[in-house]
């Protein structure tokens, strides 16, 4: 299912530099997926305190949505035929993102809105209890076999100076960036204000007249959107074949990039996705082979983790992260 | 001073473990019955002397000895885990090394029981006392995160261990409830066999049975205590306010070491039972969906409380036994035919080929959710019912039962 970065692995005969390259720009494609996961973590924590362990879980029903649009009923594709196909699915992975978005909505309706103010156990599990119902449903939805996301770029490859990387590894970077715009201006808007106004202090930014809840709503909406786009991406070519039980697993990694960058910090978790996601990558291309049989299978997948707790020893709020400042 | 139940005139008196007389005898019946369940002898629970049920109630022994273990870190300190099952395996692993036999390419030892339960109690305890100095370095959100690095380290480290471990989803054989002195042939106590003790036949999972529940009424004492002592009294202090009990003179990261060390002294005691009784595991199992069940099992129960975290732990192995028959019963009744109630069975349950339905008793791919995914589905909702509409768990609802009674008839 996982290539995991065989591909390259294969080529065989490459000079170092090649290998360097190849491992880097799949790293950054990797990392742009972890980075948007982690952007999704943190607008959510840090607007309503939750951390949610359920990111995957909708990551993968989001990409379950794209690929059913897609592949299945072909909306809005069979609309609008006049359009070029890579359109067409760009369009439907839009609307899946949109229907992610609701969900995560919904989801902070039914479940989280009850537990504002409960012990951050409670908070904890019941993100983890959503992430059994979700993936469950999802699993179901999918069924035993990957689904392909008709993604229009397949497998094609293009070389970049000694690299090759694939097209929809492009199609990530690109579309994380455009994401990452996008937040930004979404801070400077009137919501986005208030938002923030809302996470520095909820009860002035009320007093203001904002409504948390609705402020509540918007993050987990967005949080969720963004999740879709991340699950979207990671279905795709150099990581997988498509759409698996094992897509909701790929978010828990984005964890540790979160705790990297600190918890509360928008350019944290950009950072930290970036170095979770090179860092597994770089792992995954020199720590394979006879000498390094020691370490098992797998191994570039515990790699954020280890990278995490070192920089947990180092400084315990992440590394853009503020300290937490205790009163009695 | 009868009638008056929450009176104490003696501090030890407040602190003992059952302080009235009626919680004594409760305690003593509940046990009575307990043992006597295997025999068949209590009206109303003779199904539970069946060998499947004697297996579940087993489980639910094994298991509550490690959900007392988070009770300590998490209801007591209120450092929130998501690692316990790292312990676990620690545990598990611990015991296969010194009590399993050399199978084909993995170690062990073959030494008896006395040696490896206790081994992988300590040996547990010690990795999570490594391990705590830098998990307490962080707090709230963040342990949470690094107790979840560590499971999925750990279990990535399990399956790179083939020869303690057997290897990747092929898992190796553990040692069985054997008493031996040394390594001699035949046990003087064995727990594997059907046969006669004191004269009562009894089947081997009877057997396994009693020693389990007794391993568990060890451990629930241990908590007792714990909760009792001044340990415990600190622990809470930490949990409740940690800067307060720092000011007060608690040492802050000596007791949350402490903490982990007992709670992972109790998880690997788990992981060793555990191994022992299922005889085969794989590193696999030791997964994220483990420490899940360990902390549904104190939050469903009601945190902070050993009766809740029993209630609780039962509760998490019951579960899927009951929603597997739930489900037999519905298929049951929507195959016998006319009626509402065959309807509103049909409604749920898909038992032909394009039947719909939420849950299907096919084999196989089809459009219901298979009982598993349905087990796990009415976890997860019953999980987020409970966390939303009794965030004080089983205990809280049997609170209320008692004070409603309490005051009876009046409202209070």
């Amino acid at each position: 299912m996982m290539l995991d970065f065989v591909v390259f692995a294969q080529v065989g005969g490459q000079a170092a530099a090649d290998k360097f390259a190849n491992a880097t720009s799949s790293g950054i494609a990797l990392g742009a997926i972890y980075a948007l996961l982690a952007l999704g973590l943190v607008l959510i924590y840090k607007a309503t305190q939750v951390l949610n362990f359920a990111h995957g879980a909708i990551a993968a029903l989001g990409a379950f949505f794209a690929a059913y649009l897609a592949t299945v009923i072909n909306f809005p594709g069979r609309y609008v035929t006049f359009l070029p196909v890579t359109l067409q699915w760009i369009l439907s992975a839009l609307v899946a993102v949109l229907i992610t978005a609701v969900v995560g909505l919904v989801l902070e309706r039914l479940a989280i809105r009850p537990m504002i103010g409960e012990p951050l156990f409670s908070v904890v599990m019941i993100t983890i209890a959503l992430d059994i119902v979700i993936r469950t449903i999802t699993d179901d939805f999918i069924g035993t076999n990957p689904r392909p996301l008709g993604d229009p770029w397949g497998a094609d490859v293009i070389h970049i100076g000694p690299a090759f990387v694939a097209k929809s590894e492009m199609a990530t970077v690109l579309v994380t960036l455009i994401c990452l715009v996008g937040i930004a201006l979404f801070f400077r808007s009137r919501y986005g204000v208030a938002m923030r106004a809302t996470a520095f202090d909820q009860e002035a930014a009320m007093a203001q007249g904002i409504s948390a809840g609705r402020i509540f709503a918007l993050a987990w909406a967005i949080g969720a959107g963004l999740a879709a786009v991340a699950g979207v991406f990671s279905s795709l070519f150099p990581r997988s074949i498509g759409v698996s039980n094992t897509t909701a697993f790929f978010a828990f990694r984005a964890l540790p990039a979160i705790v990297i960058g600190g918890l509360d910090s928008i350019s944290g978790a950009v950072v930290g996705g970036f170095i979770v996601g090179l860092a597994e990558s770089y792992a995954g291309a020199y720590l394979i082979g006879d000498s390094w049989s020691f370490l098992g299978l797998g191994f570039a997948g515990v790699m954020p983790y280890i990278v995490m707790l070192v920089v947990l020893i180092v400084r315990p709020y992440g590394l853009f992260g503020t300290e937490e400042i205790r009163r009695v | 001073m009868r009638t008056r139940p929450r009176l104490y005139v003696s501090y030890a008196s407040e602190v003992s473990l059952l302080p009235t007389w009626t919680q004594k005898i409760a305690a003593l019946l509940f046990l009575t019955v307990l043992v006597l369940i295997p025999f068949g002898l209590i009206p109303g629970l003779g199904f539970l002397a069946d060998n499947d049920w004697m297996k579940i109630l087993s489980r639910v022994a094994i298991f509550a000895i490690g959900a007392l273990g988070l009770h300590i870190l998490s209801g007591l300190a209120g450092q929130v885990s998501l690692g316990h099952a790292f312990f676990v395996g620690i545990g598990a692993y611990t015991a296969a090394i010194l009590g399993g036999e050399v199978g084909k390419g993995t170690w062990g030892l073959g030494l008896p029981i006395w040696i490896w339960l206790p081994a992988a109690a300590v040996v547990a305890a010690v990795i999570g006392a490594v391990i705590a100095p830098v998990a307490v370095r962080v707090r709230g959100i963040y342990l949470a995160i690094v107790t979840l690095g560590l499971v999925f380290v750990g279990e990535w480290m399990f399956r790179s261990l083939p020869f303690i471990t057997g290897g990747s989803q092929a898992g190796r054989k553990f040692p069985g409830f054997e008493f031996r002195f040394w390594m001699e042939e035949t046990p003087f106590l064995d727990f594997t066999s059907d046969g006669a003790w004191f004269g009562v036949q009894m089947t081997s999972e009877a057997k396994t049975y009693i020693l389990l529940l007794a391993f568990a009424v060890v451990a629930v004492v241990i908590a007792k205590n714990i909760q009792r002592t001044r340990i415990g009294r600190a622990f809470m202090s930490i949990r409740d306010r940690d800067i307060a009990a720092e000011v007060m003179g608690v040492a802050d990261t000596k007791h949350k070491v402490m903490a982990f060390a007992l709670s992972s002294a109790l998880a690997g005691a788990t992981g060793a039972l555990m191994g022992a009784f299922v005889g085969r595991l794989i590193p696999e199992g030791f997964s994220l969906f483990l420490s899940i069940q360990f902390v549904a099992a104190l939050l469903i129960g009601g945190l902070g409380t050993v009766s809740g975290t029993l209630l609780g732990a039962a509760f998490v192995v019951v579960l899927p036994r009951l929603v597997q028959d739930f489900t037999g019963l519905l298929a049951a009744t929507a195959e016998s035919g006319a009626g509402f109630l065959s309807a509103v069975a049909g409604f749920f349950v898909s038992t032909a080929e394009h039947d719909p339905g939420i849950v299907s008793t096919l084999p196989g791919p089809s459009p219901g959710l298979n009982i598993a995914q349905f087990n796990l589905l009415l976890y997860g909702l019953l999980l987020i019912g409970f966390l939303i509409f009794e965030p004080l768990g089983l205990y809280g609802i049997w609170i209320r039962i008692r004070n409603y009674w309490k005051s009876w008839p009046f409202t209070y």
